[in-house]
């Protein structure tokens, strides 16, 4: 603002006296600039020990050897990239990844659809709509545990509803092969609100004169949405999926509570798998390799929110 | 898709049972908190707590009571922690538009992306080297890293609209830009402040990675760390495990009651949580 004030006085021809005002406005100015940045001295320290320093910490311990001695003596010797050797080798890596991938793409998949099916159908103008969306998001404030401790409960082989109502007699918790299936519903579960929220904000912002003129031209609600909410949405969707896709990347409290990414490692993403290598293990444990998986899930989300940032600067463009 | 209201209350009843299914896992909740544990072990469960019995919440008043105070307790600092960073910062980026907003900007939107397990392996290193770890200090600081960038962006979004006339006309009556800031911008900024705080309450309240990493023992033990505890010891109480988990759930029932307005706020500002 004071620089704008600056740049818009001093015609060509200024007299001594007002050749003083400018420059004592222009010292006022830098100042001006250096008092303002007074304010954001708290949140630079902030950033640097809080989201800077620990990537870096992170990315330096997937280069040293923190052993469970180093635990207790804070000593770790440098060893290049002999971590990352260890875990792209690891047994487990494989399968740590396929799971990150499905638990990701199916967790995403349904929440998205569910979450875009029960936005459109909160478009439409009835009683108590506002209400019944509005509780819908309850879950989503909830502390994850909360909801998780439930669904483990509701997961249980013999006493558990789900089985109950399915009929079944499924080990969702205790069967390797379906704790992964346990963990990807509850985390869909989860998700819902998040993607009805945005989305219902997305359709929101179509003019309603749109489906009007598409109704008065014949086009019936599939028309509708496929020629018109669908391609407007675009853009919100983009964002959504992102969001989306970063959030459940990084999911752990929904896992761990439910199997502890268990049994024998069936329901482990690179997420879980970190920790339990970190702080897990025992006398096994070490933050070098939990480090190094961090590193690596990290740098997934990066290049994520990287993209999230690109798509939205875009945005605010056109 | 938009039509007229003529089939209003079909759509209501669809609405009634959509929300239904989807709010079953907390009806679930509690049901089985006031279910009689020898009744927990039917098959098939009851639907409804026919005798109902308040032995869980009982023994989850007892065990659990002290860990929702410390949750209180970590919670309400953290929104302090919160505003004091967020607070300046946010004047500093919208309105002053001071050197090296844009790549704070940039940080915080990053910020919000990094994995928890990467900021608490990387905490619990630092935390060993400064004595800060089993801190309530240390944990509050860690908490605030959910709610700082969150409540930066939704704060400095909301002063952008404050006219800038009205500052300058606070200046031209002498005042400083810390009195603008105390006396003008962040009065005005009244319902950003209150939806800011309410997600730093509502995200502190509901960690339990940082709890679960940074404290040990028993000394630092929040209602979420409880109540993750409880599964293991009480297998056999589920009744009292859910009644935890209901009492657990009582800030953020009672806040989406009561400062329903500020909720959606924050939730339409892309309020994110994982």
């Amino acid at each position: 603002m004071a620089q704008r004030m600056v740049g818009a006085t001093g015609p060509a021809t200024v007299e001594r006296d007002e050749d003083y005002r400018l420059a004592a406005r222009r010292r006022a100015a830098r100042h001006t600039k250096w008092a303002s940045f007074g304010f954001l001295v708290p949140v630079a320290v902030y950033a640097m020990v809080f989201f800077v320093y620990p990537i870096v910490r992170t990315g330096q311990l997937s280069l040293q050897d923190y052993t469970f001695m180093s635990y207790f003596t804070g000593q770790a010797d440098f060893v290049g990239l002999a971590n990352y050797g260890t875990i792209f080798g690891h047994l487990l890596f494989p399968k740590v990844v396929v799971n990150t991938v499905a638990f990701t793409v199916v967790s995403l998949f349904f929440q998205f659809a569910l979450g875009l099916a029960l936005a459109v159908f909160f478009s439409k103008k009835f009683p108590l709509s506002a209400l019944f969306r509005s509780l819908i998001l309850v879950p989503w404030l909830l502390p994850v545990i909360v909801s998780a401790t439930t669904w483990r409960w509701m997961f249980y082989k013999d006493y558990g509803i789900i089985n109950s109502l399915l009929g079944t007699h499924i080990g969702w918790l205790s069967d390797p092969s379906w704790s992964l299936w346990a963990v990807i519903i509850a985390n869909i579960w989860l998700g819902i609100p998040f993607n009805l929220v945005l989305l219902y904000g997305g359709l929101q912002a179509i003019p309603e004169g749109l489906y009007e003129a598409a109704a008065l031209d014949g086009a019936g609600p599939w028309r509708q949405f496929g020629s018109i909410s669908w391609p407007l949405l675009k853009p919100v969707t983009m964002v959504t999926l992102l969001l989306g896709l970063v959030y459940t990347i990084k999911a752990f409290d929904i896992i761990w509570v439910i199997t502890r990414g268990g049994p024998v490692d069936s329901s482990q993403t690179l997420a879980t798998w970190s920790y339990k290598l970190s702080f897990e293990g025992g006398t096994g444990q070490s933050l070098s390799l939990g480090g190094t998986v961090a590193t690596l899930l990290f740098l997934v989300a990066l290049a994520l929110g990287l993209l999230y940032i690109r798509t939205q600067r875009k945005e605010m463009l056109s | 898709m938009r039509r007229p209201r003529s089939r209003g209350w079909l759509n209501s009843v669809i609405g009634l049972v959509l929300c239904a299914g989807l709010l079953f896992p907390l009806y679930w909740m509690i049901n089985v908190s006031l279910t009689k544990a020898s009744d927990l072990v039917r098959q098939p469960p009851l639907l409804f707590p026919v005798n109902p019995t308040f032995s869980g919440y009982q023994l989850a008043i007892d065990k659990n009571l002290g860990a929702l105070a410390t949750s209180l307790t970590i919670a309400v600092a953290t929104v302090f922690v919160t505003l004091a960073v967020a607070l300046p910062a946010a004047y500093g980026m919208s309105k002053l538009r001071a050197p090296g907003s844009g790549g704070l900007m940039f940080i915080l939107l990053l910020a919000q992306m990094i994995p928890s397990v990467v900021l608490v392996t990387a905490l619990f290193a630092l935390y060993k080297q400064l004595g800060l770890l089993n801190t309530m200090f240390g944990l509050v600081l860690a908490d605030s890293t959910a709610s700082v960038p969150f409540a930066i962006i939704l704060l400095q979004a909301f002063m952008r609209t404050i006219p800038d006339e009205l500052l300058e006309a606070a200046r031209i009556d002498g005042a400083g830009r810390v009195r603008t800031f105390t006396a003008i911008v962040v009065p005005l900024s009244r319902n950003a402040v209150v939806t800011a705080s309410l997600f730093a309450f509502l995200f502190a309240w509901g960690d339990f990675l940082n709890a679960q990493t940074l404290t040990s023992g028993n000394k630092i033990t929040p209602i979420t760390l409880a109540l993750f505890r409880f599964i293991g010891a009480e297998s056999t109480n589920w009744n009292a495990v859910m009644a935890s988990a209901v009492l657990a759930s009582i800030p953020a029932t009672v806040l989406l009651v009561f400062a329903q307005k500020y909720v959606a706020a924050g939730v339409t500002a892309g309020a994110v949580k994982d």
